[in-house]
């Protein structure tokens, strides 16, 4: 009850405004949206995430988990119903007003009748610490085509340019959602490249995507969401581990399919004619299992997880879901 | 500072838009020479004491600096669309230098539209005292200020799709009412309403080159109110607007 504790809390309460070493603290967001015929969709539903500085993270999901929704309002551009942000201990629309946030957005095009050096500049004008133009557009592969109307671009070189809109602020934060839709194979190894050096050097990056190998080969961390909630957060090996199954595909006539489901490493097995498919959560243990027991297996096949079934199975249907 | 470097490059977007630099300043000036280089030497329209030359040069001026004005604010609604505010919003540039940046570049187009149907008129034997000259201009630059804000709320309240039947009708209807074609008769249903209008007193911005001419204080609490009204207008339009942007 003495007023010299009351005083001591209120002190370690207040955290120091900027750069206390806070990265980003997301806290009980939640967000929902009016639907357009009554009714409503609940987009985040109570989410926690930190990101510390300097560390990469990837907010991984399939479309309508929430991922747009919360980078929204970890920018500003939205206001959550309830729960906090905090972008480098503010809130968001400060880090951005001191040009500390650099971003790419799902969807934007270019505005037109300047070339794409000049829009470039004309970001960087914005900024109170830029990188050099020269430096982004030859980062992001536009060095040749910085002469160029932004209206005449192709869609993957579109794309390129709202990578440079986001590098030459020269930020802090970058954040990118779903940076590479646009981008043909090529454009999506260079664009990783480019992130990665910048991650490097020593930015905070949180991107979105719902590629899990994109999240693997990209971040230290995946943040898994699905239908507006976290259910996974941790090193993407984990999360790949989580819900990287993979599938193995086999020749394999006259074989019971419950004995192929009771093998190790296997979780569920179906057949189409003389073909089976094992949905294998260890598809390595599953495949040693399966050699010895039946040699006359041929055309096998091991295939990647699939993301979005993945979730399917990991968060189930999102209508029977109890209200959070 | 980022303010002032990003209208730079508005008004560079602006001079390069060709489509754009036709409307406001080519057809404007086509229908001036259409209209009033036969009739050039009518030296009192309508017993208005004054030529007709001079009253088509600031009728057209008000159309086209009308059109500028309101056009530069719907070009809002282009980016919102393209997401490009979305893009702005994420950086340090405030949302009123956004807008003043429109605005300053809506005028200067906007001037540069005068300048050329001054000239225009000069070539058609328009005269007036320097001074005469300059007060004209700042009564428009002044009348303009409702449809600068009207553009920007517009720009907020409709879409792309919606923007060229809206922006068309808007300012055929000013002008049509505000006396732009010919000249409003000083009594009756049409003058009564056209007076309420802010076009009305911009082709009233010719009455400068009369002894004593100008507004008075009825004109100036006109453009006043409207605005006032298209302010409140836009603000409102933009903060129904921004959950969205």
């Amino acid at each position: 009850m003495s007023i010299g504790q009351e005083n001591a809390q209120t002190a370690s309460s207040a955290g120091p405004m900027g750069d206390g070493g806070a990265g980003i603290e997301v806290r009980g967001l939640v967000k929902t949206f009016r639907a357009p015929h009554g009714g409503s969709v609940r987009a985040v539903r109570g989410i926690d995430v930190s990101v510390a500085p300097g560390e990469t993270v990837a907010l991984l999901g399939p479309n309508g988990a929430g991922k747009s929704t919360t980078i929204d309002m970890l920018l500003g551009l939205q206001a959550p119903d309830s729960g906090t942000v905090q972008v480098f201990g503010g809130p968001p629309r400060d880090a951005v007003d001191r040009g500390l946030v650099g971003g790419m957005l799902q969807t934007g095009t270019l505005i037109r009748d300047l070339s794409v050096r000049e829009l470039v500049e004309m970001m960087a004008s914005l900024y109170p610490n830029p990188r050099a133009v020269d430096e982004v557009l030859a980062r992001t592969g536009l060095a040749e085509l910085g002469d160029r109307r932004t209206q005449k671009l192709s869609g993957g070189q579109v794309q390129r340019a709202r990578f440079a809109l986001a590098l030459v602020s020269n930020p802090r934060l970058l954040v990118l959602d779903e940076p590479t839709v646009a981008l043909d194979v090529e454009g999506r190894r260079s664009f990783w490249a480019t992130m990665r050096e910048v991650a490097g050097e020593g930015t905070t990056v949180l991107f979105a995507t719902h590629y899990l190998e994109e999240a693997d080969a990209n971040a230290d961390r995946a943040v898994l969401m699905a239908h507006g909630r976290v259910v996974a957060d941790g090193p993407t090996t984990e999360i790949k581990a989580r819900v990287g199954l993979r599938t193995i595909r086999a020749t394999l006539p006259a074989i019971a399919i419950d004995e192929l489901a009771a093998l190790p490493g296997v979780l569920t097995a179906e057949r189409h004619g003389d073909a089976v498919t094992l949905r294998c959560p260890d598809s390595d243990q599953a495949i040693r299992a399966l050699l010895p027991a039946y040699p006359q297996a041929r055309d096998i096949e091991i295939a990647g997880a699939d993301l979005e079934e993945a979730f399917v199975q990991l968060t189930g249907d999102p209508d029977e879901e109890p209200d959070g | 500072m980022s303010g002032l470097s990003y209208m730079r490059f508005e008004l560079l977007r602006s001079a390069r838009n060709r489509r754009y630099m036709f409307f406001a300043f080519g057809f404007p000036l086509v229908l001036y020479f259409a209209i009033a280089a036969p009739n050039r030497h009518t030296d009192n329209l309508n017993g208005s004491g004054i030529s007709l030359p001079l009253y088509y040069m600031v009728g057209l001026a008000s159309f086209g600096t009308m059109a500028t004005m309101i056009s530069a604010g719907t070009r809002i609604a282009g980016e919102r669309q393209a997401g490009w505010t979305r893009q702005l919003r994420i950086s340090p540039l405030s949302t009123r230098e956004y807008f003043r940046a429109k605005v300053v570049t809506a005028y200067v187009m906007a001037l540069l539209g005068l300048l050329l149907l001054y000239a225009a008129g000069l070539s058609l034997g328009v005269h007036m005292a320097f001074h005469r000259w300059l007060s004209m201009t700042g009564l428009m630059l002044a009348g303009l200020l409702p449809f600068a804000a009207l553009g920007v709320a517009i720009g907020h309240l409709l879409t792309v799709d919606s923007m060229g039947a809206a922006n068309g009708g808007i300012i055929s209807l000013f002008a049509f009412l505000g006396g732009t074609w010919f000249p409003l008769s000083h009594h009756g249903f049409f003058f009564q309403l056209g007076r309420l209008l802010p076009s009305y007193w911009l082709v009233q911005a010719s009455h400068v080159s009369l002894q004593g001419g100008g507004w008075g204080a009825r004109g100036w609490v006109t453009i006043a109110i409207w605005a006032l009204a298209m302010t409140v207008l836009a603000r409102v339009a933009y903060r129904r607007d921004t959950g969205r942007v």
